[in-house]
């Protein structure tokens, strides 16, 4: 099967300098919050959100990418006015999600990567209206074709970042 | 057991994850919405990170401010002296019609008080610069470089100079967070300017803003203005919102509508807000010396225009013109001041004027002045004035009146006598010198007087 992580390299255990993991959500969480100041068309993006999903499908560690997942969604929670816990939940189960695939696929093909990412854009809002609205009992839409665009636009811009980050790998 | 959780483990580490936060989750929703409903926990968990974000949004923003301000502030001075004095006249201009517009405030503001309305005043306000946002549309929010240390509180209303922003929300020391008016869950009291219809100002879905629930009315229509009504207690009464965009009908709520709104303020660009710190029930000083000020001016601007006025008006003297075309003059020969011509003597004795008569206590009973003829008073025959009394009267300025028919009625009296018109003339004096008689205290008339 094409998708399967069949050959040697991509089942390499694959890493980065510290300053990478610690860096990257940060400057993600701090552009997602300024850039929308300069293009109000940018909170279209999550960028927390394609971090995650980087980290998650490359280290292939569910543990670290729930934990991971949790504590850059509780930051995006905090910028917020609502109850912590939203982004929290959703981009823990994201992180665990992608890292488990991650063992099995072949992530690192633009095919997969842009039907992961797709997907997943999708699956997290699902789980933020599904808390939003009938946990919190806040008002908040769901329109499939805003959905839709909006992950096509997050999938998009998922592919230049990941490869990006792609460059600052650390090969063993 | 040791070989289900090594089994598991990555199962049970995201179950443990995920049930915790919902724990969490589910107890902050509990919890009723307002100031101060977040658990220390959450507060300092928010703390830490605006700490860690928004302090090189705050850099990049006043690296930004800095660098703008050294290009306005130095180099683009082009034109700066033109546009100074034109902006004086424009302060001049406006004070003047500030004048005439807090003649009618202070004319609401008494009438409000009588009714014992209570109007808020905007007394102080903290310019803020906009450093962040949260990043997502679910959560309409923007972070200011001012929090606490500078005196800000939560549910101080924000606003621009076109119309209101939002209120603050949450307050760290160097930063606040600032919930638009577009957030599904902000409210704010607002009525129409010209229905006075009242209604509750609330955000929609993709930060759109909408009146909801409100009585159909086919006055309301669209660019109308909104504004704040003082009903939410944050918001002082007046302030622009925005202008009705249109009518949508209520699916949930039928009949009423909803009036779907576009705000005053640029939402999607602002840069700079006004924090409104201090507000109270009166004008402030300062404001009540702005307006001293503008009326003083629209006092001498008033009079500078009545002296223009009359410069540019006809007169009998022309200073430009050759000096026999003017009068040289103003009195006669005999050094008299020249009056203008007495006014014609009535045709029909005028019994109105004060002293046309006498006083009724001087009158005497079934007297008459001039004699009945078939019934009725023939006027024909009453006294007129006479022509010398006529032209004394003119000489003297004063309008010619119709003496009463004294010396007629004492004719025709045979009971009238010189001591009695003696004591007439005394009480003529004393009504002179005597204040003015109200209907009230009017002695009540005589019989055989009209």
């Amino acid at each position: 099967m094409a998708l399967m992580a069949s050959t040697r390299r991509e089942a390499d255990a694959q890493s980065f300098p510290f300053w990478v993991y610690l860096l990257a959500p940060l400057l993600a969480l701090g552009l997602q919050s300024f850039a929308p100041l300069l293009f109000p068309r940018f909170s279209v993006l999550d960028l927390p959100l394609l971090i995650v999903i980087y980290f998650a499908s490359t280290l292939r560690t569910p543990i670290t990418a729930t934990i991971g997942g949790a504590f850059i969604g509780l930051a995006q929670d905090a910028l917020t006015h609502q109850p912590l816990g939203v982004f929290g939940i959703a981009k823990a189960f994201i992180g665990y999600v992608a890292a488990s695939l991650g063992v099995r696929i072949d992530t690192e093909s633009p095919l997969t990567r842009s039907i992961l990412i797709f997907l997943f854009v999708l699956l997290n809002d699902a789980i933020d209206w599904v808390l939003v609205r009938h946990m919190l009992n806040q008002p908040m839409p769901w329109a499939w074709l805003h959905e839709l665009v909006r992950a096509a636009v997050n999938t998009f811009i998922a592919l230049i970042l990941f490869g990006l980050l792609d460059r600052l790998k650390r090969r063993e | 057991m040791d070989s289900f959780v090594s089994r598991y483990k990555n199962a049970l580490v995201l179950i443990l994850v995920l049930v915790a936060q919902l724990l969490a989750l589910a107890i902050q929703a509990k919890r009723p919405a307002g100031p101060g409903s977040d658990q220390p926990t959450v507060s300092l968990l928010r703390y830490a990170v605006v700490a860690v974000v928004t302090p090189p949004e705050r850099l990049i923003v006043g690296t930004g401010l800095w660098a703008r301000s050294l290009w306005t502030g130095y180099i683009d001075l082009i034109h700066v002296r033109k546009q100074n004095a034109a902006l004086r006249q424009q302060i001049l201009r406006l004070r003047i019609e500030q004048a005439g517009l807090a003649q009618d405030a202070a004319q609401g503001q008494r009438l409000e008080h009588l009714l014992d309305f209570k109007q808020h005043y905007i007394y102080k306000t903290l310019p803020a610069q906009i450093i962040g946002t949260s990043g997502t549309d679910q959560s309409r929010v923007l972070y200011i470089d001012q929090g606490s240390h500078d005196g800000l509180k939560q549910d101080m209303p924000v606003i621009t100079a076109d119309g209101i922003v939002g209120k603050i929300k949450d307050v760290f020391p160097h930063t606040s967070q600032v919930l638009l008016i577009t957030d599904p869950t902000s409210g704010v009291g607002v009525v129409l300017q010209t229905t006075r219809t009242r209604g509750i100002l609330k955000g929609r879905a993709y930060g759109q803003l909408q009146v909801v629930d409100v009585s159909p009315d086919s006055r309301i229509k669209p660019g109308e203005t909104i504004l704040t009504s003082g009903g939410d207690q944050i918001f002082p009464r007046g302030l622009p919102v925005g202008t009705v965009e249109r009518i949508v009908p209520d699916p949930q709520h039928d009949p009423l509508v909803d009036i779907l709104v576009h705000p005053a303020a640029h939402l999607a660009a602002l840069e700079e807000v006004l924090v409104v710190t201090n507000v109270g029930n009166s004008q402030s000083p300062q404001e009540a010396k702005d307006i001293a000020e503008s009326e003083a001016e629209s006092v001498a601007a008033q009079k500078r225009a009545s002296d223009i006025l009359s410069e540019r008006l006809p007169s009998r003297y022309d200073p430009n013109a050759p000096a026999d075309t003017n009068p040289q003059t103003t009195t006669d020969a005999n050094g008299n001041p020249i009056r203008p011509p007495a006014p014609p003597a009535p045709v029909h004795p005028d019994q109105f004027s004060p002293d046309a008569e006498p006083a009724a206590a001087d009158m005497t009973p079934g007297h008459r002045w001039a004699p009945v003829k078939g019934g009725a008073e023939d006027t024909s025959k009453a006294s007129q004035p006479t022509a010398a009394q006529q032209t004394s009267a003119a000489n003297a300025g004063t309008t010619v009146t119709a003496q009463p028919q004294q010396p007629a009625a004492a004719a025709s009296n045979p009971q009238t006598s010189a001591p009695q018109a003696q004591k007439q003339a005394a009480a003529k004096q004393r009504r002179k010198a005597a204040p003015a008689i109200t209907p009230k205290n009017a002695p009540a008339p005589q019989g055989g007087l009209r």
